[in-house]
């Protein structure tokens, strides 16, 4: 079943066209990734899914729906950069998440925090930056939802956090649910994934399976995305 | 630990092959329970559908069968996993004489050469069966 279908959906910056009359339809228990060089409209795509943006031309769907509260509630969103406020305590975070989300599972998101050893009462700020992205990451995979929108889960961290996160994300998500993830670190996600999109220069530009990618290059998806976007 | 895959084959035919080994080898026992999907791809660093495409092979090379009450379990039948065995070993000697084509040697030394080592090992008083 289609969950998120983007259908002739462009998106200009000014001058700069950033999604090009690009269509996708993605479907239920995936784990999909959104694989492209830097600027190739991964961010915005995941943007506009979450309607943080607005599309120039064309539509994108979420369980048949434009993005909209509906919508909100079956997405769980990790954006690329750290967005909790830094004074909250690990212990406030869990409670903010289920003021705003009614699919959030608390006891999970703690079983799972525990793994970190975080003090009590110590504030977001406090932290290393990769506890932070483990402790937001927990926070989203820790959602039931329908659709898990994940940009850049695994940039700048080390390879040990690497596969926590990882392991994190296949452990956790809701087996009829779609994950996308958006990296170019295809290396390292790879072995997690159903398939691959790729996208250059705001366009769909191949969407298989890695097996199958595999089967008729030869090559590793990360081998062959490397010829794709030779420079 | 993740599991190493080699990036010019597909996934999931690199999980079969490990797990046929696995059984060849007795880790995973005749009759014995397998692990759930989901547990053995975490182990393994992979997707859970690619993990059930690789069981699905195996069920249908009867290498596994699914009861209802107690789960996925390898099979007990001594033919087929004689035969596992044998194919196993078949592809290692295949690939051996692929290898030792490509330096020239002929069918003759090669023969020779196994039962010289063969012969070695036996002297340490290594099993030969």
């Amino acid at each position: 079943m289609s969950i998120l279908e983007c259908k002739d959906l462009t998106k200009r910056y000014g001058s700069v066209t950033a999604l090009d009359q690009m269509n996708l339809t993605l479907e239920s228990g995936k784990i999909v990734g959104l694989l492209g060089p830097n600027g190739s409209g991964k961010t915005t795509l995941i943007k506009i899914a979450n309607r943080l943006l607005q599309p120039t031309s064309g539509e994108l769907l979420i369980a048949g729906s434009r993005p909209n509260e509906a919508t909100k509630a079956i997405v769980s969103y990790l954006p690329d950069r750290s967005y909790l406020p830094e004074w909250m305590k690990v212990t406030e975070l869990l409670e903010f998440y289920q003021d705003f989300y009614s699919d959030f599972d608390c006891a999970k998101a703690q079983e799972l925090l525990k793994t970190l050893q975080i003090p009590d009462g110590m504030a977001m700020k406090k932290l290393s930056k990769g506890t932070k992205d483990k402790v937001q990451l927990i926070l989203t995979m820790s959602r039931r939802a329908k659709v898990y929108l994940l940009d850049e889960p695994i940039a700048g961290v080390d390879p040990a956090a690497r596969d926590y996160i990882l392991r994190t994300i296949v452990s956790n998500y809701s087996e009829d649910a779609l994950v996308l993830i958006s990296t170019h670190l295809i290396a390292d996600v790879e072995s997690v994934l159903d398939e691959a999109v790729f996208l250059r220069q705001g366009k769909v530009i191949l969407h298989k399976p890695i097996d199958t990618i595999r089967e008729e290059t030869g090559k590793s998806v990360d081998a062959y995305f490397r010829e794709v976007f030779a420079c | 630990m993740r599991w190493e895959f080699e990036s010019s084959r597909p996934i999931y035919l690199q999980i079969v092959t490990f797990l046929k080994e696995s059984i060849a080898s007795g880790v995973y026992p005749p009759g014995s329970r397998m692990p759930t999907v989901r547990d053995l791809a975490l182990e393994a660093g992979v997707n859970p559908n690619t993990m059930q495409r690789a069981f699905a092979e195996m069920e249908r090379d009867g290498l596994l069968h699914t009861e209802r009450t107690t789960g996925r379990n390898v099979t007990e039948d001594t033919a087929v996993l004689e035969d596992l065995r044998r194919s196993l070993a078949q592809e290692s000697v295949d690939e051996m004489l692929r290898r030792l084509g490509k330096l020239g040697m002929s069918s003759g030394e090669i023969v020779k050469m196994v039962a010289a080592r063969a012969e070695e090992d036996a002297g340490r008083g290594e099993k030969i069966e």
